[in-house]
């Protein structure tokens, strides 16, 4: 049993699941305050959310709807994740994927290019965006955190003022690209007709998944990985064997702000959801990604499970009792999972000083019962 | 009756796990004087002075204060006891002033609000009676590093203890400040503190301290009256003369010069001084050269600045004729340099990685390792392993993918010794190699040096531990305050010279 505690990818599973025990059990206090009567329900509502409704193909359209959302959310925990790897806090994810979603809009609707060209430009802003945080970390030792969320003001108010030009009239919503710029739309494979002829469910879901395995696979295989595991694990050991920090630093941040940016462009160029150049606040997919990715204890893999989770209760949320609860009570209560979903760390370092701990316990038995015999045992450092 | 000594330490016994760390020690501070502790590095001094602090509680003995016994369980316990410390990195703040640093910790307020009138009035008189001269509105960050120490006495005073410890005080100042320090050592003697003075400089110990208690491996060697006593009794008395075991080797053939180090200077992290300062020396294939010196010479960041993690501030490196001194860490690495770190958790090892992954941690980028597409080449990082393992005989749970934390400290070092070794180097460093492993360990490492110097490799040895100075290396260079003070022939000289060396009582004009 403590054997099977200590391996890591253990840990990290009971941590999550603990996380979203805690999470829903929370959840439920707070309705239980708000009103007691439909607490049950309300929290019911949330863990189904597709299941709440009855007929088979509109459960398949609402699962449709959720998948759309989970791609570009596992694409920021990616970001997150990536970035973690190496020591970094990637908080500049949530301006990064507002890069990608403005960079995709934007020259598909002023520009009328393609999906492809638009998702490459997304990719490469991101970079760029992720590059500055990076160089401003690795040659002023600017804190990434800082300067990370300075810019996701900055992005945000850019977005918006470039977008503006491309709105609906007397509205501030961007354009429908169905109709205005129909050659930018992801191309759906006829992944959408396995969704009840779901006409927002594209490539974006394969394609983000595929890139949660091309991030363990270079994260694990490769010599890049390798540096980088080892600059996260032990920076100094990592400048003794002459691994160039400064170049890691930076290119991981540009492949986080990358892989945030092509979510943001993974969502807005289905056509799902339209951008408001009205929006004041950095929009919460690329903050839920910082979430999605402790939530999946740090493993590409387990984002996969952890975004989907987290998009899964999101969805949910709307279809708790509006009757009895007032209509912000479903992004309560999903934001009071998410924000559980934070502590896996903290989880697991108590399971961690836990085992230490006995284990402690049951040296110094042995060293009492040794008393008296021979101490000058070395090789002890 | 009047207690003559201020505090005892009667028959103290600290143990670790593996090592008796205080065995039996008795340090008896009388009233007024200047007690000097010394020892060499690892010696038991900072043991000792953690258990006087609260820091550690020990198995045995007896403290008692004014003779009477008292119990320290905490800092807090010694403070109130009028105990106070001057670390040896210092503990201040550095963006606050000096009247602020003083304060810190027992500020007088009213109402919730700081009264500093009457703080300053008291930390300007306190200065003025022991001729302790700060400016109480400067910034800790602006001021030298001996008005930084002064600060530090002040603390002490203001907090009225009686019983004053200086962690190796002059470690860090010029010698003018030393001769300053000293004479407010002697007056704070005089006003009635009782004074422990932490050091292995010997010179220093002959000039302040009225008594000195010595250490060595932990155990309680004496305590001498200075007055009637020599630097030679007292090194003798660190030193030790029994010599543990001999390295078997032959004499050594020097050939053609591999490294060529001429007028090398760090600057240092901590204070204005230089770390290292114009240290010019070769050293030749086939020969082990060892630098030797107490810890805190400059050692760190002479290998430091050699291996490329600290940048040079002048001089330059040369190695087999080709010029380093500005080379990257992995320039130094392919073109020959192999380096056993001081630290093997810090730079050694990346803990978390399997034994496998570790032993590449120099080579992964090579063909061998990593195929054109940058993948890793997993089965011959195995292979390479399992070879290096079987030859150096690294201990492990299971093998290659064994977590390096959980190996032993020896077979830890067996590993980076093997990955080092193992790179066919031109100049092996060895930092300290022996640290903190068991004999047996230790007479492996001292064999893998003397075989790389048989064949025809550069060892450069850097070493506290004064046995392997003198059986391991072929010459010893001595470092003293970041300079090279002595060319010594081990087969020549004695403990006892090499210690005044050491200890900065004795150096030549070394020409490179």
């Amino acid at each position: 049993m403590k054997n099977l505690l200590k391996r890591k990818g253990v840990q990290s599973l009971i941590a999550s699941l603990l996380c979203i025990v805690l999470g829903l059990l929370l959840g439920y206090v707070v309705l239980l305050f708000i009103n007691p009567a439909g607490a049950g329900q309300a929290i019911l509502a949330v863990i189904r959310n597709f299941l709440n409704v009855s007929k088979a193909n509109l459960q398949l359209k609402n699962l449709g709807n959720t998948l759309v959302k989970t791609a570009p959310l596992l694409m920021c925990s990616l970001s997150v994740l990536f970035a973690y790897k190496v020591g970094l806090f990637n908080i500049g994810v949530a301006g990064q994927y507002v890069v990608g979603a403005a960079a995709g809009l934007y020259a598909a609707l002023q520009w009328g290019w393609g999906w492809l060209p638009c998702l490459l430009l997304a990719i490469a802003l991101g970079a760029v965006s992720g590059a500055i945080v990076g160089m401003l970390k690795a040659y002023q030792n600017v804190n990434e955190v800082i300067s990370g969320i300075m810019l996701n003001w900055i992005t945000l108010y850019t977005a918006n003022m470039i977008l503006s030009g491309v709105t609906e009239q007397a509205s501030p919503y961007t354009l429908h690209l169905r109709g205005n710029a129909d050659q930018a739309i992801l191309p759906s494979l006829g992944l959408g007709n396995l969704f009840n002829k779901h006409q927002y469910v594209t490539i974006a879901v394969p394609l983000a998944i595929i890139l949660a395995i091309v991030v363990l696979v270079v994260l694990d295989k490769t010599r890049f990985g390798y540096e980088l595991r080892a600059t996260g694990n032990n920076k100094n050991a990592a400048k003794y064997a002459g691994m160039a920090e400064k170049r890691n630093i930076i290119l991981t941040l540009m492949i986080g702000g990358a892989l945030a940016a092509m979510g943001g462009a993974l969502l807005y160029l289905t056509d799902f959801e339209q951008w408001s150049v009205g929006l004041s606040s950095v929009p919460g997919m690329g903050f839920n990604g910082i979430a999605a990715a402790f939530l999946g204890g740090l493993n590409p893999i387990g984002a996969i499970f952890s975004s989907y989770f987290i998009q899964h209760i999101t969805a949910g949320g709307a279809f708790v009792d509006k009757s009895m609860y007032a209509s912000q009570i479903s992004d309560l209560i999903s934001s009071i999972i998410i924000y559980l979903c934070g502590f896996v760390l903290f989880i697991k370092y108590a399971i961690n000083t836990g085992l230490l701990r006995s284990e402690e316990r049951a040296l110094l038995r042995k060293q009492k019962a040794a008393a008296g015999g021979n101490t000058e045992k070395g090789g002890a450092s | 009756m009047d207690a003559p000594y201020a505090i005892e330490m009667l028959g103290i016994t600290k143990r670790f796990p593996g090592i008796i760390a205080n065995d039996n020690i008795t340090l008896q501070l009388r009233h007024g004087e200047i007690h000097a502790l010394l020892g060499e590095n690892g010696a038991g001094k900072s043991t000792l002075m953690s258990v006087l602090f609260g820091l550690y509680r020990p198995e045995e003995g007896v403290i008692k204060k004014d003779g009477v016994p008292v119990q320290i369980n905490d800092p807090n316990d010694a403070n109130a006891l009028g105990i106070g410390m001057v670390h040896q990195h210092f503990k201040l703040v550095e963006c606050f002033s000096v009247l602020d640093n003083i304060i810190l910790g027992v500020e007088p307020t009213k109402g919730g609000f700081l009264q500093k009138d009457a703080a300053r009035k008291k930390v300007m008189q306190l200065s003025e009676n022991y001729g302790l001269a700060v400016d109480p509105d400067a910034l800790i960050e602006d001021i030298t590093v001996g008005m930084q120490q002064r600060t530090e006495i002040l603390k002490m005073l203001y907090r009225d203890n009686e019983i004053l410890i200086f962690d190796e005080p002059t470690a860090v100042l010029t010698p003018q400040e030393i001769d300053e320090l000293m004479v407010i050592m002697k007056n704070l003697a005089r006003e009635g503190k009782s004074i422990l003075f932490i050091s292995h400089k010997l010179a220093e110990i002959m000039a302040v301290a009225d008594r000195c208690t010595v250490l060595r491996k932990g155990k309680y060697i004496g305590t001498v009256e200075t007055k009637s006593s020599s630097m030679e009794e007292l090194s003798a008395m660190m030193v030790g003369r029994n010599v543990n075991f001999h390295v078997e080797k032959k004499p050594a053939r020097p050939g053609e010069t591999v490294l060529d180090i001429q007028h090398m200077s760090v600057a240092s992290r901590q204070h204005k001084k230089d770390a290292v300062h114009d240290v010019s020396l070769q050293v030749r294939r086939g020969e082990i050269v060892c630098i030797a010196g107490i810890d805190g010479n400059g050692q760190s960041e002479f290998v430091y600045g050699l291996s490329g993690l600290e940048p040079l501030k002048d001089g330059k490196i040369f190695l087999d004729g080709k010029d380093l001194s500005r080379s990257a860490i992995r320039q130094r690495s392919i073109l020959g340099m192999s380096h056993i770190p001081e630290d093997r958790h810090k730079h050694g090892l990346v803990l978390d990685y399997s034994l496998e992954d570790n032993l590449v941690l120099q080579r992964y980028f090579e063909p061998e390792f990593t195929n054109k597409a940058g993948f890793l080449r997993r089965d011959n990082i195995r292979t390479y392993a399992e070879r290096l393992i079987e030859d150096y005989d690294v201990r492990s749970g299971q093998g290659p993918v064994t977590a390096a934390r959980s190996m032993s400290g020896g077979n830890q070092q067996k590993a980076i010794i093997a990955r080092e070794i193992d790179k066919d180097p031109e100049l092996l460093i060895a930092v300290q190699p022996t640290r903190g492993l068991d004999v047996g360990a230790i007479e492996f490492v001292h064999k893998k040096l003397v075989e790389q110097r048989d064949a025809g490799k550069a060892v450069l040895l850097i070493s506290l531990e004064l046995d392997e100075v003198m059986d391991v290396p072929d010459r010893i260079l001595v470092m003293y305050e970041g300079e090279i003070v002595g060319e010594l022939d081990p087969k020549k000289t004695t403990q006892e010279e090499l210690g005044l060396y050491m200890a900065g009582a004795k150096r030549d004009e070394v020409r490179a």
